[in-house]
């Protein structure tokens, strides 16, 4: 199921033009984004990083509509976003399962809110979960799940309502090493899959360049784009994350990545 | 609700692969069931020794049993009362009163806490007064709510006034608490300010309700009580003021120990709602 494949070339999925964010603390008033300017195409697997602070999860927020930018404009398919719209998903750090709610309750909570149709949601969200591998599961509590099944939960309940854009915000960062690696798999199968518009938020380099078609680097606050880097690999087709993290490519993008990124001596810490 | 033309039949959670008890593990299972019988044993023999006691001291002249009475003497008066059919209509009359408080306190109280949450200001403004309240002795307002409110009315003001204030700051307390990314989750949906309260809120505040409540069964008894103290006609208070004015410490006492056992079946109680909520608590929300 392609979706948006065929829409108008020239036209992006997701336009962000011009966009700032200017916040204000008693203590102070913040610019955490100012003249971010980002095209993503149909399809396409875009991962966000920068130094933590640079304001990459707010321009995730801002993107799902549920802040609106100071300045500038966010345009899904050349229609201003203003509200949160069930053709975005979201995903966060955390599962933010309900823990009052069963496996399939949770994965039913957007269709609930949708107002979606009762049996058709039923049955679709129960193939998402036997699809992966929590048939198990369905009226279990949230809190007799593992973080990697939780997690995956959390992914049937985003694709539940067949959104065309997903956004990830660290989605596996509060994983274990292994997990990260297995579930990083799973996920980029099942969104590449389905065709899926895809913008994830991460500080993990590795992720980033293993997964998305282009790492787009942000700069320290008040964060705007710094450089965009497309990821290809020369072998034919595209490698899966595993895959990917062993090809001599990885550790040369890793690396200019890095070099963007402005640590502190990056040359000693990687030679 | 589950459907049953579901394309997965309900399927009960994997069983646990059965492994053949060692004898390390079949005697570290006893010494559990041991130490819980001793924890039961002590808590028995506590009661029996304190009852005992009550008994032997007045009769040995260690105390004066004018003041004291006997455990002997409460008895036999609560069958006399319960002969008669008094017992029951007195203790039924703090029981409602209790009732009565405990919705009320329940009532307002979540009504406050919404409201504060939903207009963080009106909880800004409100915020000392509240605080204030709480740290006010209620006991002090029977004589007034006797004079607004009549000698019914002011024993239910009292149950509901003593809790409300604690259920308040409490269940806000849990409101706050929520994870805020859930209230986002519910805002991607399209969800509504209602949608939050209902699907957020309160499912995810139930636990603190039920400590709230737990607090609420110790206060709402305080209110009713001394509520009847002032006024009532009828109910355990009524029955405690009466039996220290005529000097008839059996009386006094008998109340007092239907108090105790009322106190222990509503906490007993709200300890079923909460098993029963922790086993349904998936199916319901």
């Amino acid at each position: 199921m392609t979706v948006g494949r065929g829409a108008d070339e020239g036209q992006p999925e997701l336009a962000i033009r011009n966009v700032g964010l200017k916040y204000m603390t008693p203590e102070r008033e913040m610019i955490a984004l100012s003249d971010v300017n980002l095209d993503v195409a149909a399809g396409e697997f875009v991962a966000l990083v920068g130094p933590s602070g640079c304001g990459k999860s707010t321009l995730l927020t801002l993107m799902a509509g549920l802040v609106p930018p100071s300045k500038g404009r966010i345009a899904i398919r050349g229609a201003n976003v203003t509200a949160p719209s069930h053709r975005v998903g979201f995903m966060f750090q955390k599962d933010t399962l309900f823990e009052w709610r069963t496996v399939l309750q949770n994965v039913l909570i957007g269709a609930e809110l949708l107002q979606l149709g009762k049996g058709a949601s039923q049955v679709r969200a129960e193939e998402l979960l036997v699809g992966y591998g929590l048939e198990d599961f369905l009226h279990s509590l949230p809190h007799q799940l593992s973080g990697g099944m939780r997690q995956r939960v959390a992914l049937a309940r985003t694709l539940l309502p067949k959104p065309d854009i997903l956004l990830l915000d660290e989605p596996f960062s509060a994983l274990d090493y292994q997990t990260r690696l297995a579930l990083s798999d799973e996920m980029v199968g099942i969104l590449r899959g389905e065709g899926k518009t895809v913008v994830l938020v991460t500080h993990d380099i590795g992720e980033a360049v293993s997964m998305a078609d282009r790492v787009v680097v942000m700069s320290r606050r008040p964060g705007r784009i710094k450089s965009q880097f497309d990821i290809r690999f020369a072998s034919g087709a595209r490698p899966t994350p595993l895959q990917a993290r062993a090809l001599p490519e990885f550790n040369d993008y890793f690396r200019k990545i890095w070099d963007e990124l402005d640590m502190q001596s990056p040359a000693q810490v990687l030679q | 609700m589950r459907r049953q033309d579901s394309i997965v039949a309900r399927t009960a959670a994997p069983a646990p692969e059965t492994v053949m008890a060692s004898p390390e593990y079949e005697r570290y299972l006893a010494s559990l069931k041991r130490q819980r019988m001793m924890v039961r044993l002590w808590q028995l023999a506590i009661i029996v020794g304190f009852l005992i006691l009550w008994q032997i001291s007045p009769n040995q002249g260690w105390v004066n049993p004018m003041l004291t009475s006997y455990p002997s003497q409460v008895l036999s008066t609560l069958i006399e009362l319960v002969k008669n059919g008094s017992i029951f209509q007195h203790t039924w009359s703090t029981l409602f009163s209790t009732m009565i408080g405990f919705g009320g306190s329940m009532i307002i109280g979540l009504v406050l806490a919404l409201s504060f949450w939903s207009f963080p200001n009106v909880y800004r403004v409100l915020d000392p007064y509240m605080v204030v309240l709480n740290a006010l002795p209620k006991i002090a307002l029977v004589p007034i709510f006797y004079i607004w409110l009549g000698d019914e009315s002011s024993i239910y003001a009292m149950a509901i006034i003593v809790g409300v204030f604690i259920t308040t700051l409490m269940l806000y307390t849990g409101f706050r608490a929520v994870d805020p990314d859930k209230v986002k989750l519910v805002q991607l949906y399209g969800g509504s300010r209602l949608d939050v309260i209902r699907k957020v809120l309160l499912p995810g505040t139930v636990p603190m309700m039920i400590s709230t409540l737990k607090v609420n069964v110790g206060l709402s008894l305080v209110g009713v009580v001394v509520g009847e103290f002032q006024s009532a006609k009828s109910g355990l208070g009524y029955l405690i003021i009466f039996g220290s004015q005529v000097f008839q410490m059996n009386l006094v006492m008998t109340a007092i120990v239907v108090l105790a056992i009322i106190s222990a079946g509503l906490f007993a109680a709200i300890q079923l709602l909460e098993s029963w909520l922790y086993r349904t608590r998936g199916g319901n929300v």
